[in-house]
């Protein structure tokens, strides 16, 4: 019997506990995978190529104040900026104010903005569409099947920032490669009805023509505007994102105290078990020793059976999750932030290795122990 | 005849190690879910104490928070002189009209810039706002470009002392006082002069609200629909209470994603209580059996054992909610999506949340304790005996 077939011998000798411990370990790993994988979708996903190649500028006092929209053509002039696009939040209402029926809705300038968002794929005939009617509007595809729109079907928008209510028609419905959950409208409609809305801009969306420029072209915007009475803030699109991540809340500390939770409960369920497994393998200890085993061999075992079990759990973990989150990905009505998720092959190696570690850890006492025992007095336990 | 409880106890305390660290399991399941029910019930503390159920608050129909557009400042002297209003020891009716701006501020801590609301207010706006007191310094003057600043944002941000300067807008703002609200929402926000306010963001000549303060409770609400009924003024009035209740909806992410961390967490460590107990039912297979002889039945070792499951998972309870209590009071900020600015509020432990937290525990030890508890009713005597 080689070594690894005594270790896997071992670790399932008593079935019924280490199917319980890999099934615990398995729901701690799920939950570690998950959060993992939003703080990675959050804080190190760069986001898509396209979108490494975008900028927003937004009033420098804060996004709701907003910026006249003769900056568009100043912003056009810079080096480096291939197309621009104002972007106006409504903030409408639609069908009644409950958490599901929210989206996002944009008023903007139909000529241009798919020229920003080259990643937004819509058939020629259908964008035309749009462009011509006045009161069209292009839709997310989720956010079509979601409601049940289809092409040509009339929603109804009721404003609460702005004192109107848009009646639109659909002209199109564009895939985007990360799900927007947005409509965009032409912002004109919004302008006729409100006088207060003639000529501002709530955020000027800027595509460069390389993920080089990006910097470059924030500043030269900024600068251009630092002495103006409306101030800009220009930064990339993920920036842009993290500020409404953040807005939520601290959920860096958030995410972080819940892995730390995790973890350790699944060192103590490992923990647990390595120790009742150990010593109720006492006189069995006592006989390797007989048998010419050398303490260092028996640490191994011992280790290399716990490591064993967690990694099962970990690995069935990362299963659970990759299910999961791509269950969560198709769910109707998924909130805005969450739908980017993406589990990635970095974050399921970290959370195995975490699995490993904690199995490591979790025996090191019980087996060191094992292996520091008196031959005579093992051979005397009862148990 | 029933076993008697100090047995589970001793068996317990017999095998202290195995105890201790199931306990800890599952004391860090029912911590984690008493801390996200703390979060829950400290923000609906700020948001539900926030109004005052006198006030009535105007604004343009259909708008759903402050920060909408707003409406012409000529209405503001008819809302001034309806039926209802209570009036100051001067005898001028407590009305307030009032801007709400958002602007960006770096914490104090150096974790990035958080959106702040600031509110531009008339003198009487403080008035109608008994609740929120002066702690330090003085209140703005009218017509100078000063500010007092909440409770919370003097803790968070830096530059938000007595004589600092906050830079926001057109220029700059003097820090002349610090007030307390009691931990509402108010405590989040920065005070100044409605029209210096409104000068500074482009907004003079309209109000995004206008508080009336009604001279008691069924005043107000005859108030609220004298507002809204009138169809010439295209306005609707809400309960400041109202206002605020709906704001709760802020902590819905928290509520979902709380539920779903705790009922994970949850599974886990029924599982490692499932084996605790089924480590605790082999070892005493003997003494089992030997209680049978004596003549203990089986459902009273089936109750004997889910009991000290029960104890086991109580244990653990008790020590989750003691190791969340250092952490109670404890304030973080929640972007609130209908004033699109931070909110901050306290860690609230509740008796009721840490009844919660025990039966929830319960649940676990019960899941965990039920089949090894089975297992061990149903043990055949004689095969027990010679193990």
């Amino acid at each position: 019997m080689t070594l690894s077939r005594f270790v896997t011998k071992s670790a399932f000798r008593n079935k019924r506990r280490s199917l319980l411990t890999v099934l615990s370990i398995t729901f701690s790993l799920l939950l570690l995978t998950l959060m993992m994988t939003i703080w990675h979708t959050f804080y190190i996903d760069k986001g898509s190529a396209e979108s490494a190649q975008r900028l927003i500028t937004r009033h420098r006092v804060s996004l709701t104040e907003s910026m006249p929209s003769y900056y568009r053509e100043k912003i056009r002039a810079t080096p480096g900026v291939v197309a621009v696009a104002p972007t106006n939040w409504f903030g409408g209402i639609y069908k009644d104010a409950k958490p599901e029926n929210f989206f996002a809705q944009f008023g903007t300038d139909p000529e241009e903005i798919l020229k920003v968002y080259t990643d937004f794929k819509i058939p020629a005939d259908q964008l035309l569409a749009w462009q011509r009617d006045r009161a069209g509007v292009i839709v997310d595809n989720d956010l079509a099947q979601k409601f049940g729109w289809k092409l040509g079907d009339r929603i109804v928008l009721q404003g609460t920032i702005y004192p109107v209510d848009l009646e639109l028609t659909i002209r199109g419905i564009y895939t985007a490669s990360v799900p927007t959950q947005s409509v965009y409208f032409n912002q004109t409609y919004v302008e006729e009805a409100v006088s207060f809305a003639k000529g501002k801009a709530g955020t000027f969306d800027i595509l460069t023509d390389s993920p080089q420029s990006v910097s470059t072209v924030a500043s030269a915007v900024d600068n251009m505007f630092r002495n103006s009475p409306e101030p800009t803030k220009t930064e990339s699109e993920k920036a842009f994102q993290l500020t409404f991540i953040n807005s939520i809340g601290n959920v860096k500390a958030f995410i972080l105290s819940i892995c730390f939770a995790v973890v350790f409960a699944t060192l103590l369920v490992s923990a647990t078990t390595m120790a009742m497994s150990i010593r109720e393998r006492t006189r069995e200890v006592a006989v390797l020793k007989t048998l010419g085993f050398t303490r260092q061999s028996i640490l191994q075992l011992y280790i290399g059976e716990a490591v064993l079990v967690a990694l099962i759990g970990g690995a069935l973990g990362c299963l659970l999750a990759l299910g999961l989150v791509s269950a969560l990905r198709q769910a109707p009505g998924m909130v805005l932030f969450l739908s980017g998720l993406k589990v990635t092959v970095s974050t399921l190696l970290f959370a195995i290795v975490v699995a490993g570690m904690v199995g490591l850890l979790s025996a090191i006492l019980p087996a060191y122990h094992a292996a520091k025992l008196n031959i005579v007095e093992g051979l005397r336990y009862i148990g | 005849m029933a076993i008697p409880i100090s047995y589970n106890i001793r068996n317990l305390k017999l095998r202290k190690g195995l105890t201790i660290m199931t306990a800890l399991g599952i004391a860090l399941t029912v911590t984690t879910a008493v801390f996200l029910m703390a979060l829950l019930a400290g923000l609906q503390k700020a948001f539900m104490t926030s109004g005052d159920p006198v006030n009535v608050l105007v604004m343009r129909k259909g708008s759903t928070a402050e920060l909408s557009g707003g409406f012409d400042a000529s209405l503001f002297p008819t809302l001034k002189t309806l039926p209802g209003i209570a009036k100051d020891s001067q005898g001028e009716p407590l009305a307030s009209g009032e801007w709400v701006v958002v602007v960006v501020l770096p914490r104090k801590d150096g974790t990035g810039e958080v959106n702040v609301s600031v509110r531009g207010l008339m003198p009487a706006g403080l008035t109608l706002r008994p609740n929120a007191k002066l702690v330090e310094g003085r209140w703005f003057t009218p017509g100078q470009r000063e500010v007092v600043v909440g409770h919370s944002i003097h803790n968070r941000f830096s530059g938000a002392n007595l004589g600092d300067t906050l830079d926001f807008a057109k220029g700059q703002w003097k820090v002349v006082g610090v007030f307390d609200s009691g931990g509402t929402a108010y405590d989040s926000e920065i005070w100044g002069d409605v029209n210096q306010i409104a000068a500074d963001f482009d907004r003079q000549g309209a109000y995004a609200s206008v508080y009336l303060r009604a001279t008691d409770p069924v005043a107000a609400d005859a108030l609220k629909h004298r507002v809204s009924d009138d169809q010439r003024l295209k306005l609707e009035g809400t309960l400041e209470t109202e206002y605020y209740e709906k704001q709760t909806s802020s902590g819905g992410a928290i509520k979902y994603i709380g539920e779903f961390v705790a009922v994970i967490m949850a599974i886990g460590s029924s599982f490692a209580a499932m084996n605790t107990m089924y480590a605790a039912v082999a070892y005493r297979s003997r003494e089992i059996a030997t209680l049978r002889i004596i003549g203990f039945s089986r459902p009273s070792i089936l109750t004997s054992f889910v009991i000290e499951a029960l104890l086991l998972s109580l244990l653990g309870a008790l020590v989750g909610i003691v190791l969340i209590l250092p952490f109670n009071g404890m304030s973080t900020g929640i972007g609130n999506s209908l004033t699109f600015s931070e909110t901050v509020f306290s860690l609230h432990l509740t008796w009721e949340i840490a009844l919660v937290a025990v039966a929830f525990a319960m649940i676990m030890g019960l899941l965990g304790g039920v089949a090894p508890a089975w297992h061990a009713a149903r043990q055949d005597i004689l095969t027990s005996l010679r193990a």
